[in-house]
């Protein structure tokens, strides 16, 4: 799992951008600020971060920009060291009458080259020194990068269009389409699509989201106690599609089944039988026009693994707890051309009504959360 | 030299536990007792001494240290923001805030969210732990001391209807109990790093328990740490394991120690004494009539009180098990009763604080205050006042007077 970890770990890192973070901010300030940056993982830093925290949150009202701006860069340990500290200077320094720019944390807002995170915080500052401003901006962020921005927009956006229902429907149903081309979030998408039908307009919502839909699906194999999930099966170790294997109580072959859940949902139940104890397995040809970083998003509340191109990228052994819509976000790297996604979904022995379910969904996006779908 | 002597005692003071503080889960000594006598016995609403908003969702108990409240809340649509507050006793104004990213998943049962296990405190600092898995610590003043990211530093570390185990600080390490069906494990963190001092593996089950302290006169202290399997008490300072209790316990409710013996929700109840040394406990009783549900067990006068989810309260003798009465309160419950004066605060989802005196032949409500908020965290007493915080209030019963 040592390699899954590693993966996981470098999706927070956030590449720093061409900005010098911290260029504009005083020697001292800027080197006490790279030390929170250097915090990493199993608490790494955290001694040296101690010490550096109490200087950047001395910071003047003036620095503030400033210290939002060198947030680029920082990995998600080290955003939280800074947010903290620029949170205690903000504090300190309203207490003592000293007013932020919001002319400077607005440039900062507009700047998509910095950390949605850093962005995110500079607009919470305007709200507390500025919020009718704030209101005013937060259409222009709609397309934002940042998911926070971007769903704050959407749903003022959304709170426009139920305005708008006292008035002429068609204008209210074309802003809360509007509003659902926009949103990446998965219950804000629900609400819209609910809220659309309400006004007689069907949203199709396996499309909106983008599910992988058509799936080779072979099984069932063995998992009696949950030994499956760690036993590897012949689709782990090739994929052969025309091969016949022997299963659980049986030969086995591939067999193609496509959704048409509304939720892109892949039902092992419906596809081979309701069973306990049982290992399925479904594979998918995902065509890319260009090499590009995405996300796999998956929902599954089975115990599962993850392939793509061979290579594992995550499994989790929980069963049956709960499922969501996005639930693992995993980034992935895709290849132009085929690219060959497997998963292995794991259902166990549990008899409760709760725990029927032998399923997933799963969806490939951009880091925004906008279906990437196959070209094939 | 008057001023140095002066300077040393403000400084000690200044690190140090005051006597009535509410420093952790069920209180000071983890059995959600207080010492306080003036919490008030007859609520009406005129023992609301103030209710102020919330920045967000949370279920986890106040700390109280002094004249300061500590609070946590989870906020935003993915329950991805993490909050720990700090406000004034006396009026509930804000003193300080801070707002941390979550790191790890934050998907919850939609009951509960981030901020669903109780801090704890040593005096010298806060440290807060999320469903999430992100822990911190702050001082007192709202000062970051560190910040770990549990749930991203071991990736399977969750559990998706969410993890709400407390957290407990002693000799110098705090005791975070990750322990889920995947990567499952109780970590000691060192108070003053944040780094581990030690990480123990364990039993891969879903466990919404939280640790307790034993302390016993002349003996280390131990951690207990109890799940699906039992009861397992570990050194603080290594992690090493002391005794181990294999015959089962519950997930939900945590155990108890009273009078030297361990009040555990297992096979309905069953009490066991600590030997000497680190010998495995001897059992003393069990009793399948007392079944607790998501609250813990409480001991108060001689008297073992479990409460289940419907609101049925048990009352049974702490020497033997036998059950003395049965009452039903009103409502369904998540909470903890907590203790002041002799008397248990209930309070119920919906919002109704109950103070029930467990000392006659049967159980009498004595009075009842109906807040209209969903309580599901378990309330803290200090400074002569009952603090509860609702899904969206902290709201401070009792204790009109300055400390």
């Amino acid at each position: 799992m040592a390699r899954v970890h590693s993966v996981l770990a470098a999706s927070v890192l956030l590449v720093a951008t061409a900005i010098d973070s911290v260029a504009a901010l005083p020697r001292k300030l800027a080197s006490s600020v790279e030390r929170l940056k250097a915090v990493g993982p199993e608490g790494q830093g955290n001694v040296v971060a101690q010490a550096a925290w109490n200087d950047v949150a001395k910071a003047k009202a003036s620095q503030i920009p400033d210290l939002i701006v060198a947030m680029d860069g920082a990995n998600d340990y080290a955003l939280n060291w800074i947010r903290a500290a620029i949170e205690a200077a903000v504090q300190r320094e309203t207490v003592a009458g000293s007013k932020l720019s919001v002319k400077s944390l607005e440039t900062v807002l507009r700047d998509t080259r910095h950390h949605p995170r850093a962005r995110r915080l500079a607009f919470e500052l305007m709200q507390r020194v500025d919020a009718s401003k704030a209101q005013a901006i937060l259409p222009d962020f709609l397309q934002d990068p940042g998911s926070e921005m971007r769903r704050e927009a959407v749903a003022q956006l959304m709170a426009t269009a139920a305005r708008q229902t006292n008035g002429t429907k068609a204008t209210a149903v074309t802003t809360y389409r509007q509003a659902l081309g926009f949103s990446r979030e998965a219950d804000q998408i629900e609400d819209i699509a609910k809220r659309l039908q309400d006004l007689g307009d069907k949203v199709d919502l396996a499309k909106t989201f983008g599910w992988v839909s058509k799936w080779q699906l072979i099984g069932p194999f063995d998992n009696t106690g949950e030994a499956g999930f760690a036993k590897v099966y012949p689709p782990e170790e090739r994929l052969d599609l025309g091969a016949g294997l022997t299963g659980k109580s049986g030969p086995v072959k591939w067999f193609p089944y496509e959704t048409r859940s509304e939720y892109g949902l892949v039902d092992f139940n419906q596809a081979i039988s309701s069973l306990k104890g049982a290992v399925g397995y479904a594979t998918a040809e995902f065509w890319s026009d260009s090499a590009r970083t995405a996300q796999v998003r998956l929902g599954c509340k089975n115990g599962w693994k993850v392939w793509v191109n061979g290579a594992l990228i995550f499994g989790r052994d929980e069963y049956h707890r709960s499922a969501e819509i996005d639930q693992y976000r995993m980034p992935v790297s895709l290849k132009a051309g085929k690219n060959i996604l497997l998963v292995k979904c794991a259902q166990n022995e549990q008899t409760q009504d709760w725990a029927k379910e032998w399923e997933f969904q799963l969806r490939i996006t951009d880091e925004q959360g906008t279906p990437i779908v196959s070209t094939r | 030299m008057k001023l140095s002597l002066l300077l040393t005692t403000a400084l000690t003071l200044a690190g140090s536990l005051g006597a009535a503080d509410w420093t952790q889960f069920r209180g000071p000594n983890g059995d959600g007792l207080s010492s306080d006598t003036g919490v008030p016995v007859r609520l009406d609403p005129s023992s609301i001494t103030w209710s102020i908003s919330l920045p967000g969702r949370g279920f986890s108990s106040p700390l109280i240290l002094g004249d300061k409240v500590f609070v946590t809340a989870g906020s935003g649509a993915r329950q991805d923001r993490l909050h720990v507050l700090c406000f004034r006793v006396t009026d509930g104004a804000l003193l300080w805030e801070r707002q941390f990213w979550a790191t790890g998943r934050t998907m919850t049962h939609e009951k509960i969210g981030a901020a669903t296990p109780t801090p704890a405190s040593d005096g010298k600092a806060i440290y807060a732990i999320f469903s999430s898995n992100d822990c911190v610590a702050v001082d007192l003043e709202g000062r970051l001391l560190w910040f770990r990211g549990l749930g991203r530093d071991y990736p399977n570390a969750s559990n998706s209807l969410g993890m709400s185990s407390s957290l407990v600080v002693v000799d110098g390490v705090v005791v975070a109990m990750v322990e889920n069906d995947s990567e499952s494990f109780t970590a000691g963190l060192d108070a003053r790093t944040g780094v581990n001092r030690w990480k123990l593996d364990r039993p891969k089950k879903a466990n919404w328990t939280s640790p307790v302290v034993f302390k016993s006169p002349g003996q280390p202290n131990r951690v207990l740490l109890q799940s699906s399997q039992g009861v397992t008490a570990v050194d603080p300072t290594t992690g090493k394991i002391a005794w181990d209790l294999s015959d089962g316990a519950s997930t939900v409710p945590s155990l108890v120690v009273s009078q030297g013996k361990l009040v555990i929700p297992a096979n309905g109840i069953t009490v066991v004494e600590p030997t000497a040394g680190d010998a495995k406990p001897k059992s003393v009783w069990r009793s399948a009539q007392l079944r607790p549900g998501t609250a813990s067990p409480v001991v108060v006068g001689g008297r073992l009180i479990t409460l289940n989810d419907g609101g049925i309260l048990t009352c049974a003798d702490a020497q033997d098990g036998k059950r003395l009465w049965q009452l039903r309160l009103k409502g369904s419950f998540s909470a903890t009763p907590v203790v002041a004066g002799g008397h248990l605060y209930c309070v119920s989802e919906d919002g109704r604080v109950q103070v029930v005196d467990p000392s006659k032949a049967e159980g009498v409500v004595v009075s009842e205050l109906t807040l209209e908020q969903t309580v599901i965290g378990t309330p803290s007493i200090a400074s002569n006042s009952l603090f509860v915080r609702s899904d969206s209030r902290l709201v401070r019963l009792g204790g009109a007077a300055l400390r």
